[in-house]
């Protein structure tokens, strides 16, 4: 058995987004590169089967859409143990032309599962793995908080409205993953990131296919009002000020 | 040529996300000229499909089919598409919810149609379709165009306010057509909590962190939370530890969530924290370091110890009650 972990490359979530002049597009400068947090987990998920024999997932493939600039990310996830990578070479403009591209480079490659994360970090789409499945015409599950391969299946735990639900879809599938996938994402070893130099990347050049949507600029939300403080021994006073200022009680 | 919403419904129920959707919905029907079709899945009492009606909606359809019972995103996906091409439809709306997540991407490809997810204003021009969606964790608004002749938007939960618009309109029941072979969804075992109110849906969510200290130290912030009606939350390390459940984790790793009031108790304000709960129409901050972030994001704080402030607030609310 086959899995493709597709991740994304954001910025460190600590780094605070700035932007250029006009507020056209974000300040790349002095921003840290990282695997965007969900294709972590769901790469750390998919080597924990890989490496537990009773499951039957022999390689794991990590795929990304991007410039050549994107590579350490992969390289990273490479070192985190990742058996091979591919990547399509182009600028990932928006969803759609990411998802088309993404699905014609991993058909060409064959795979059983592909994980997707919930959302890419940055632009907070949510988009990409539903658009890869519908682009191969394959089920996917979606919510996904478990994974795992029982004689020879994947089952997975999807988390519903105050619960969850075991389900089975037939393989080949896409699963998009979110929280308690993996507990902690695993971390590159010495050994891993000098393996990770000789591994695999197979770049693959764009197919045809449109943006359906562009970024006309950016805008940083309001600043909120400066918080108003309240006696610590007089709690009452917040009480009031919810019930006939704020009115949210 | 209409405006089509999809309104989930939860064991034939609707909630307040779907008439937010639909008035939403009804808005950018306004802008467009055009009529509103609200749709739901799954067999849904008369009564509560009138419902929709009072927000806006024109036309009412329920999608019936055994085979829909279990949501299966692709067999799913496909109904709507058609649906989204038998009316014509030029925007399709969804919720940003789970549910919404799992389908708008697959009609998204079926159709050719641009996708706006998360927005949570109406668009700020329809020609160009330019709408503002929340990117960045919640530091910034994108500004999208959606170049495509249909367009998709997923609408941001809590983040449009409710507004009747009677129609009267008549829902219908229609029958569709089902491919079996694309409904491959095989549900083995379903976990449910009953009677909780649900974190994603509570307008009032009261929710502890580190400085909570320990698991024991819980019961006031839970007391506080029923009392409100609200629902309890956490930061990740709470979750972490096993201090309170997995489910009640919110930040950029757990939940996002909207709630009117969100009460933050010996939480610090980390970055990826404020990414779930900084949509939250107003922000309490309780913590005993006046220099702690979660201020910068709260309207209102009280510095203190939490073991302290708590109780207080809890016998607060109860004389306020009285
Ligand atoms: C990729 C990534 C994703 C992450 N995702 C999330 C996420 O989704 N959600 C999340 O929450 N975190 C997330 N984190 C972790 C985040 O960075 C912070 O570490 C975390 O939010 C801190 O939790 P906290 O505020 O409870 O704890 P702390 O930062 O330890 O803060 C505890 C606070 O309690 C106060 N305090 C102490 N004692 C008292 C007292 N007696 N009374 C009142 N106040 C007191 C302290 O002053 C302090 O401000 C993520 C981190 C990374 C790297
Ligand atoms: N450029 C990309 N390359 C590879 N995978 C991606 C890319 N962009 C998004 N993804 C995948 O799609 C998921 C959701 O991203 P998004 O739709 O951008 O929010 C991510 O967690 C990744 O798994």
């Amino acid at each position: 058995m086959k899995i493709v972990v597709c991740i994304s490359n954001v910025p460190d979530t600590t780094t605070r987004i700035k932007f250029l002049e006009g507020n056209a597009s974000i300040d790349t400068s002095g921003i840290q590169w990282v695997i965007n947090p969900w294709d972590e987990l769901s790469l750390t998920r998919a080597l924990e089967l890989r490496d537990d024999p009773a499951s039957g997932v022999k390689t794991v493939t990590v795929a990304h859409a991007g410039p050549a600039s994107s590579e350490p990310t992969i390289r990273k996830a490479l070192a985190i143990g990742a058996d091979d990578a591919i990547r399509v070479n182009c600028e990932p403009a928006d969803a759609f032309f990411t998802a088309s591209q993404l699905a014609a480079a991993i058909s060409k490659e064959g795979f059983d599962i592909i994980i997707c994360g919930i959302e890419s970090s940055d632009f907070n789409g949510s988009a990409v793995g539903g658009m890869i499945s519908e682009f191969l015409g394959i089920p996917s599950v979606s919510s996904v908080s478990g994974l795992s391969i029982e004689n020879g299946a994947p089952v997975f735990t999807r988390e519903i409205d105050g619960g969850r639900e075991s389900l089975k879809v037939p393989v080949p599938c896409v699963a998009i993953v979110q929280k308690g996938i993996a507990k902690e994402p695993r971390i590159a070893s010495m050994r891993g990131i000098m393996a990770a130099r000789t591994k695999p990347v197979r770049v693959y050049e764009t197919v045809d296919t449109d943006c359906l949507t562009e970024i006309a600029g950016f805008e940083k939300p309001a600043p909120g009002a400066a918080c108003k403080y309240i006696d610590p021994d007089d709690p009452a006073r917040l009480i009031e000020l919810l019930q006939n200022e704020a009115r949210v009680i | 040529m209409s405006v089509l919403v999809f309104t989930e419904n939860w064991d034939g129920k609707f909630k307040k996300l779907s008439y937010e959707l639909v008035s939403y919905a009804s808005a950018i029907a306004g802008m467009m000229n055009r009529k509103l079709t609200a749709f739901t899945i799954g067999r849904t009492g008369e009564e509560e499909l009138k419902e929709l009606g009072r927000y806006g909606a024109d036309r009412i359809l329920s999608l019936v089919n055994p085979a829909l019972e279990v949501m299966d995103n692709r067999a799913w996906a496909k109904v709507i598409a058609d649906l989204a091409e038998k009316e014509g439809s030029k925007v399709v709306v969804f919720s940003n919810n789970m549910t919404g997540k799992a389908l708008a991407p697959r009609v998204s490809v079926r159709l050719k149609a641009g996708i706006a997810s998360g927005v949570s204003r109406l668009p700020v021009s329809t020609e160009p379709f330019t709408v503002y969606k929340r990117a960045y964790s919640g530091n910034a608004f994108a500004g999208v165009v959606i170049k495509s002749e249909v367009k998709i938007l997923s609408l941001a939960q809590n983040s449009y306010e409710i507004i009747e618009k009677p129609t009267g309109a008549i829902p219908e029941t229609v029958e569709v057509e089902v491919d079996p072979s694309l409904a491959v969804t095989t549900i083995t075992e379903t976990h449910k909590q009953t009677g909780k109110i649900l974190l994603t849906d509570a307008e009032i969510v009261v929710s502890g962190g580190r400085g909570m200290k320990s698991a024991d130290n819980w019961a006031p912030l839970v007391e506080l939370a029923s009392l409100l009606n609200g629902a309890t939350a956490c930061s990740r390390p709470v979750s972490d530890e096993g201090w309170r459940p997995h489910e009640e984790h919110t930040g950029q790793t757990g939940k996002i969530i909207a709630p009117n009031l969100y009460i933050a108790v010996g939480i610090s304000g980390a970055t990826q924290h404020l990414a779930g709960v900084s949509s939250s129409k107003y922000i309490v901050a309780i913590n005993n370091d006046k220099n702690a972030p979660i201020f910068e994001a709260a309207q209102y704080g009280i510095v203190g110890d939490a073991m302290k402030v708590l109780p207080k607030l809890v016998d607060a609310v109860k004389t306020l009650k009285k």
